[in-house]
């Protein structure tokens, strides 16, 4: 995507870090860390999906999190149009807010069960002062036509809903105070996929037509594949791959995201594919391999993987990757 | 492979799960049929709350009573019905000739017990077999699934262990007495890819050693295309059609079977929009006369709202429930579907 070159950058993250502490057995132990994010850096454009996938624990809700702030990153800066929100005070951020919004995966656990529709829309707004209150409760009628629910639905209460329109409810909180970024952190990772389809569709009609960023976090790569311009693979703390999903998917160039596109189960029995099946577990985070860390599981591993951890370098245009020996998968 | 001149090793007919609540008779699991054979893998798919994990209780007999209940049908293991049988007799087929893998293996194995502990339970009290003979087939089979260093790891509590690891437990307790049937109820919902890889490797791997028979339940079409032989597809309690993995995905014939296959993204190819199935799943206390997929299908006609549709075998031995291909189907929507 040449496109991407004359884009404005939306958010810029510089190595981004975020460490958490966990409990030792001795007060005279040093202090262990979960490193779930190491040095990362990346850009959003402005009206791209970037996604982050990977497996568990390889950062990418963490990635998240921290850039909203709802865990405060241990170093790095998050730039946002320019201005580096993890310097802003309470006060400033609460503004900010409004531009940055967020949906979470479980629809059961991120709506207040005791709070009908039209308080859960009716909060954000308020809070952000974003419609006068006269119009509110058109704006929340609005809103409920943009996610497809009936306008009856605003005097009802979570229990009363599916998931896929529970998830629905969750992305018209999000709209309600026009956001200009949004991370869909796994949206849609617990609906059915006849439902999944529905969301799926919804979220590309409402970037369509409210030019909205979306930072997509998931672990299920053919929902990635459908919904993001660029991807952006991780692997324990730190970003092994990214490229223009076509590249991404055509010609992946680190060991671990060719053997991740190889492990998933496609519904195609005639599709015969060779594929590469990784031996042991993901190592722990607490203390992560030195060298590159994907060397303890990588078929191609060599002792200069296991000395020197490989830098992300742009291979391609647009295609950056962190492995030593990239350029023979190209 | 399926071998079609044996009798199955496992028939199911007309199998009733019925919950009995308060809010009256949810119908799980309604009348459902088909045959397991030795040595082949029957993948049963279907959304949240179709009756395919009560459908896999039902047949071990764990569902829990009450409210649940089986109110009809049979299931004939080696010819014995073991709706019928007793709980002691019950006990010996469980866990022994047939045994099941659960999603989450951290809740189905004992926190507090030493996992080569738990196996060789199962070894002791199905086999009879001695503690110190128990203990080394445990190891042994702990081997079996790839588990490193095997001697030191049955002496680890579950939470010692990664989700993987956990779950090839499961499988190594679930195979310890070489069972006829496997039943798999979403064995690798729970694990990353690379980690379901691995995990569906090694079951097909132990099936073609052993000749078990597999029932493989799970929501993933992609795990179904891969690991399964034949699939049934259940949608609200009822098998709606039952065919060779083949022919399922390269000719889906019940419309609900061609909505979920469309509603899949593709990650082989880009789509700009995802084909969706309208409507939703009827309740289960409140199930339509007709066609329980009726109101939501693109071609219903009178017929479909007034009468349920049976599952009728076709020529090329492919099992659907749907009014369109029987005589009952006006053949001129049947050309206007052509056209279409």
């Amino acid at each position: 995507m040449q496109a991407a070159l004359d884009k404005k950058v939306l958010l810029e993250v510089e190595h981004l870090k975020q460490y958490f502490p966990v409990k030792t057995d001795s007060l005279f132990k040093p202090k262990a860390y979960v490193q779930a994010v190491d040095d990362i850096s990346f850009k959003l454009y402005e009206g791209e999906t970037l996604s982050i996938v990977g497996e568990s624990g390889c950062g990418k809700s963490t990635t998240g999190r921290a850039i909203l702030r709802l865990d405060e990153p241990t170093a790095g800066k998050v730039y946002y149009s320019g201005t580096d929100i993890l310097g802003l005070n309470k006060k400033e951020m609460r503004k900010l807010r409004g531009d940055l919004q967020v949906i979470f995966q479980d629809p059961f656990a991120s709506l207040n069960p005791r709070q009908t529709v039209k308080q859960i829309l009716n909060e954000p707004m308020a809070i952000q002062d974003v419609v006068e209150k006269s119009k509110r409760m058109d704006r929340m009628l609005e809103l409920l036509g943009y996610v497809g629910l009936p306008p009856e639905a605003l005097d009802r209460y979570p229990h009363e809903f599916s998931g896929g329109q529970r998830q629905r409810i969750g992305i018209a909180r999000a709209l309600a105070v026009n956001p200009k970024l949004i991370i869909c952190d796994e949206a849609v990772s617990a609906l059915d996929v006849s439902v999944q389809a529905q969301v799926l569709n919804l979220l590309k009609k409402l970037q369509k037509q409210f030019g909205l960023t979306f930072l997509f976090i998931s672990h299920d790569l053919s929902v990635v594949r459908h919904i993001s311009d660029r991807v952006m693979v991780m692997y324990l703390g730190k970003v092994v791959e990214i490229a223009d999903k076509k590249d991404l998917f055509d010609t992946p160039l680190h060991p671990y995201t060719r053997a991740l596109l190889s492990s998933i189960p496609v519904p195609n029995p005639e599709l015969k594919r060779e594929r590469i099946i990784l031996k042991g577990d993901v190592p722990s985070p607490i203390n992560p391999p030195k060298g590159c860390r994907f060397h303890t599981r990588c078929p191609f591993a060599t002792e200069k993987c296991k000395l020197e951890e490989p830098d992300l370098r742009e291979l391609d245009t647009n295609h950056m990757v962190s492995c030593h020996y990239a350029e023979k998968f190209m | 492979m399926m071998t079609e001149n044996n009798k199955p090793i496992l028939e199911v007919k007309g199998l009733k799960t019925h919950f009995f609540t308060k809010r009256g008779v949810s119908k799980a699991v309604d009348g459902i049929d088909f045959n397991l054979h030795k040595g082949e893998t029957l993948g049963i798919v279907g959304e949240s709350g179709c009756g395919k994990s009560i459908t896999s209780l039902s047949i071990l007999r764990l569902i829990p009573s009450p409210p649940g209940k089986i109110a009809g049908g049979q299931v004939l293991f080696k010819g014995k019905d073991l709706v019928t049988m007793s709980e002691d007799e019950m006990r010996k087929v469980r866990g022994n000739e047939i045994s099941m893998i659960f999603q989450e293996p951290m809740t189905s194995l004992n926190p507090v017990l030493p996992v080569g502990e738990q196996i060789a339970e199962a070894l002791r009290m199905h086999q009879k077999m001695g503690r110190k003979a128990a203990w080394e087939k445990a190891v042994e089979m702990l081997k079996l699934v790839g588990i490193p260093s095997p001697e030191k790891r049955a002496k680890q509590e579950p939470f010692q262990l990664s989700g993987g690891m956990r779950q090839r437990v499961m499988i190594a307790m679930a195979l310890a007495c070489t069972p006829e049937v496997l039943i798999a109820d979403e064995p690798t919902t729970a694990l990353d890819v690379t980690i379901q890889a691995q995990i569906l490797e090694l079951i097909k791997d132990l099936q073609n050693k052993l000749g078990m028979g597999v029932i493989m339940i799970t929501h993933d079409l992609g795990v179904v295309a891969e690991t399964c032989d034949t699939v049934a597809v259940m949608y609200a309690g009822n098998i709606i059609e039952h065919a060779p993995t083949e022919k399922i995905f390269a000719n889906p014939r019940h419309p609900y079977t061609q909505g979920l296959l469309d509603s899949l993204p593709k990650i082989h190819e880009d789509q700009e929009e995802l084909q969706t199935i309208e409507g939703s799943v009827p309740s289960p206390y409140n199930m339509p006369a007709g066609c329980r997929f009726a109101t939501r299908c693109p071609h219903q006609q009178p017929i479909c709202h007034e009468q349920q549709p049976e599952l009728i075998e076709q020529n090329d031995g492919v099992k659907v429930r749907c009014w369109m291909y029987t005589d009952h189907w006006t053949a001129k929507s049947v050309k206007e579907e052509a056209v279409k």
